[in-house]
């Protein structure tokens, strides 16, 4: 063990010597933290419309004007007839194009159903069907809304009607940063630890250094521990300042207990670590190891359930993403800091990466040649 | 006859279809100052490598400090002290900090430590640059530095792989006479080198040609068997028959 001492008492004067990586473990969750969750933003606003009334009628100027209240539209043109629209969206200036048919006022009182048309931008598939939603809604709403006037005086409405209210638990307010902040630091996490760990021991063997570890006596688990350690230390600082800078900036206190998010790290980092230590043992350069590295972390983060619900994908998909270590972090985050779940909740998550660290740390331990 | 420290007999290491070294058969005893020369891609540094416990042979056997090249290399590896080629030290930790390290997971006590710090800064006359990175230190300080670190655990065997490439006369000169109070002390020297000046100062040399020893003795009979007036004429003779490419 008193090598394991000498070992980390190195690692840790490397570190602390190496600017541009205490730059990127102290640097990189403040700015990833307050810039990702202000810009990157589920919610679609600004949704380009582009109207084609061909009634100009009461009706018709009251829809539009509704739409364009709803504060998700930005009104581009009032185009006369359809096919001058068109190079609005052809040019991508408009997302929308709404049509109202000639007659439109008239066919919806006298014959009490009119149709208009939506024509959809699918360009950016997102903004494109979620604000054809919105501005389906909408018209829906205002249908009511002329449904109403008919009626008034009649105490029976002509259609039955559900209405919803909804109540979102464990995020009330439905704020999407409370949504998305503990998913970044997720990420953030795994990055640092994964790329440091997979790039330490290749730039022992690109500079020559581990030549002269290797002909030393020194065993193989103690040097792999001398790597882990310090690590996993560096993790849990970057997810303490994560914490602070979500608590300080965005104000969100983890409903559930700190050290239970702790106690998951303490099993989640080794496993990541394990994973960057056994590419590290793979590779000869730190440009392979990045390489490497870069492809995992995409497609954990892709997978990982951050960005897109893990129950909404594919069958095969849900399997790849037990194998994914990634989605076990960002669901145990969410789980303590939404839902206040305890340690009894998380045992499950914390056993597989216990598992996870032991497979991958045992690999690269074995995977370390001393002898070629 | 002196204690047998290295022991080969027909060891090889293939690459593939490439022999990088041919069955090579030799011997060094005790304290000795064993020379390995030959030109560049000759197969010295593979040779080294084996006996270093770095890499495993292709076939043939070799005991160095009485273990095994195939089974004991850990055993092998508390027992020697390696200086590469390549400069291998922390660059980014300072002098003391690299052989604390190196002691440290050589296994010294802190006492021990402690004396062979100021022992290894005396005696290289780094007292005022001990805390400075290896960094900014010129190669020569530096080579004799790792030297040093090499034989800071007193192992029974070092192994040199080029220790004075690109080393001003007089660091050479300095550090030769590291390598001769190593030597008193009953350290056995294995150094590799193309300085013919330095083959001069070996007790014994063996020079090898495409993966194979070609002649081995001391440099003085080596002289006289190619009948040649210095070391470097005899290097000529047996080097320009080489057919393999740098």
């Amino acid at each position: 063990m008193r090598t394991v001492r000498f070992l980390l008492e190195k690692e840790f004067k490397q570190i602390f010597r190496n600017k541009s990586i205490l730059a990127m473990i102290l640097v990189m969750p403040f700015m990833q933290l307050i810039i990702m969750p202000l810009a990157a933003n589920y919610e679609v606003k600004n949704i380009n419309l582009s109207v084609v009334d061909n009634d100009h009628s009461e009706y018709s100027h009251q829809m539009v004007n509704k739409v364009i209240a709803s504060g998700y539209f930005r009104l581009v043109q009032t185009a006369q007839t359809f096919n001058q629209a068109m190079p609005k969206i052809e040019s991508d200036q408009a997302d929308l194009i709404l049509e109202i048919p000639a007659n439109f006022e008239r066919n919806l009182i006298k014959e009490g159903n009119q149709k208009v048309f939506v024509a959809v931008n699918a360009i950016n598939g997102v903004k494109a069907g979620l604000g054809a939603s919105y501005l389906s809604s909408i018209l829906r709403d205002y249908n009511e809304q002329v449904l109403m006037q008919w009626v008034q005086g009649s105490k029976i409405p002509i259609t039955p009607n559900i209405s919803i209210t909804y109540s979102n638990w464990f995020n009330p307010s439905l704020n999407y940063r409370f949504f998305m902040v503990p998913g970044i630091l997720a990420i953030l996490v795994t990055m640092v630890a994964g790329f440091l760990s997979a790039l330490n021991i290749v730039k022992e063997k690109e500079v020559g250094t581990i030549e002269q570890i290797n002909v030393t006596p020194i065993k193989k688990y103690h040097f792999i521990l001398g790597k882990l350690i310090p690590f996993w230390v560096l993790g849990n600082v970057v997810f303490t300042i994560g914490l602070l800078v979500s608590y300080f900036i965005y104000g969100i206190v983890p409903v559930g207990q700190l050290w239970v998010m702790y106690a998951f790290l303490f099993a989640y980092l080794p496993a990541i670590l394990g994973f960057g230590l056994l590419v590290s043992t793979f590779c000869e350069t730190q440009q392979q190891a990045m390489f490497i590295m870069f492809f995992f972390m995409m497609v954990f983060i892709l997978l990982g359930g951050l960005f897109t619900s893990i129950e909404s994908m594919p069958n095969w998909a849900q399997v790849v993403s037990r194998f994914n270590p990634v989605s076990y972090l960002i669901r145990v985050m969410r789980m303590v800091v939404l839902k206040g779940s305890g340690i009894s909740d998380i045992l499950p998550q914390i056993g597989v990466m216990a598992i996870f660290a032991i497979v991958l740390n045992t690999l690269a331990m074995f995977n370390y040649k001393k002898t070629s | 006859m002196k204690e047998t420290v290295i022991q080969t007999d027909k060891l090889t290491k293939k690459f593939g279809d490439f022999i990088a070294t041919n069955a090579i058969t030799f011997s060094v005893s005790k304290g000795e100052i064993f020379g390995f020369l030959g030109a560049n891609g000759a197969g010295k540094t593979t040779a080294m490598r084996m006996l270093c416990g770095l890499s495993i042979p292709s076939s043939g056997t070799a005991s160095i400090a009485g273990f095994d090249v195939y089974t004991q290399t850990e055993e092998i590896k508390k027992n020697i002290g390696y200086m590469s080629q390549r400069f291998s030290l922390y660059e980014d930790l300072s002098i003391l900090e690299n052989i604390r390290f190196f002691g440290g997971i050589y296994g010294l006590s802190k006492q021990q430590l402690k004396e062979k710090s100021e022992m290894l800064i005396h005696q290289l006359g780094l007292e005022s640059e001990a805390k400075k990175l290896v960094s900014s230190l010129p190669l020569g300080w530096r080579q004799k530095l790792s030297f040093s670190v090499a034989v800071m655990h007193e192992p029974k065997i070092v192994f040199l792989d080029e220790p004075t490439g690109g080393v001003d006369p007089l660091t050479r000169r300095q550090f030769w006479d590291l390598i001769y109070a190593a030597a008193d002390k009953g350290v056995t020297i294995f150094v590799t080198t193309h300085y013919m000046d330095e083959a001069e100062y070996c007790d014994r040399i063996s020079i090898m040609v495409d993966g194979k020893i070609e002649a081995m003795d001391t440099p003085s009979k080596l002289k006289e068997q190619f009948a040649a007036p210095s070391m470097d004429d005899v290097f000529y003779q047996l080097a320009r028959g080489a057919k393999r490419k740098e």
